[in-house]
């Protein structure tokens, strides 16, 4: 009789949980792995430029970035449509931007402090002038190595 | 009949595809890595007096306010830019000292002597776009570097690699090394055989 003992209730057994941590664990280290951390808010369209000919930026601890563009809608109605820089969290002028290199240029380590790069993320529909000023003020402060951050794609892209 | 209860999923070895499709994601995903296209500025020091340079030596390419493209004055496509590029650095016109021993170009007397020699000089308006700029220049790296690929194809056929790959090996930080001391010299080797000289004016002003 024993044998039929056992049966009791048709409710179905808890699903072991035991497993959860494990799920929990997967996607938390695939979301660690996966993410980039962007340590300034873009506050300009930033559609950049398509190029093949390219290097890779590696070692972010020796890029500075500087970004430039229209200021994206949010901003428009307080700034205006003229493309303009951005320099950490910040709208910038030109003359701000050797300052920046500067202080940037400080905060690295000593043996960093001579072989920064400079990246400049343009939006492509920028004109020449500006990026040509920039170039100037990174002249002055010889920050001469410099980078024209591009996204990967044939150069046909750009001209429409 | 008596009913059955359903039997209990086995979950032990749950963990393991958990791990299975960890490392799964762990190897496919690459952290996004910025790229582009790496220049240098000329110090802002003006030189006393500038070397004279002979005009066929130097290739003009003028973008105009409106994105036109003038290659050596004469209005061109963004697509013909590279092979003209090429023709100029590769023409090996020069004799005696100044010839070219390597170059595969029509040995033109009026365009340039060597590629040690030629420069490109890029100029453009205060207004032009930066996108067909970044397209100008993507060409003219292309120009260089398809000329590099093969002399280092042709100089280390061993190697079974072309210059961008084997230069991409070289900044590459998991390299070993021992192979980037191997891979250095013939890079620079192959580096001055076709020196990058590429010059760019200071803007033109427009009002």
């Amino acid at each position: 009789m024993s044998k039929f003992k056992k049966k009791k209730g048709g409710e179905l057994p808890a699903i072991s949980t035991a497993s959860l941590p494990d799920i929990v664990f997967m996607l938390l280290f695939f979301f660690m792995v996966a993410t980039v951390m962007r340590d300034s808010t873009l506050m300009v369209k930033n559609l950049l430029p398509a190029a093949d000919q390219i290097q890779k930026l590696d070692k972010k601890d020796r890029v500075m970035y500087i970004y430039a563009g229209e200021p994206s809608s949010r901003y428009t109605d307080k700034y205006g449509s003229q493309a303009r820089i951005q320099l950490n969290d910040k709208f910038a002028t030109v003359s701000e931007v050797a300052a920046f290199v500067l202080a940037e240029r400080a905060s690295k380590r000593q043996e960093l402090q001579n072989v920064l790069t400079t990246s400049l993320k343009v939006d492509g529909d920028t004109k020449m002038g500006l990026i040509t000023d920039i170039k100037q003020e990174l002249r002055k402060v010889n920050a001469l190595k410099i980078n024209y951050t591009t996204r990967v794609g044939d150069y046909s892209q750009n001209i429409d | 009949m008596a009913k059955r209860s359903a039997p209990e999923v086995n979950a032990g070895s749950m963990a393991d595809i958990a791990f299975l499709l960890l490392i799964f994601f762990l190897v496919t995903t690459t952290i996004e890595t910025d790229s582009g296209i790496n220049r240098k500025l000329p110090p802002i020091e003006d030189v006393e007096d500038p070397p004279i340079i002979k005009q066929k030596n130097i290739f003009t390419v003028v973008v105009n306010k409106n994105n036109q493209l003038l290659v050596e004055e004469e209005l061109t496509g963004i697509s013909d830019l590279r092979a003209l590029a090429i023709e100029f650095l590769d023409n090996g016109g020069g004799e005696g000292e100044e010839a070219c021993d390597f170059c595969q170009g029509k040995r033109d007397p009026k365009s340039s002597d060597n590629p040690e020699k030629a420069i490109i000089s890029l100029k453009n308006d205060r207004e032009t776009s930066y996108k067909v700029y970044i397209a100008v220049q993507n060409e003219l790296v292309a120009a260089y570097n398809d000329l590099r690929d093969r002399e280092y194809m042709r100089l280390f056929p061993n190697e079974a690699s072309s210059f961008v790959d084997a230069n991409k090996k070289f900044s590459d930080p998991r390299t070993l090394s021992d192979e980037k001391e191997r891979l250095r010299s013939k890079l620079t080797e192959v580096k001055l055989m076709f020196p990058q000289k590429l010059s760019e004016a200071e803007p033109s002003k427009t009002n």
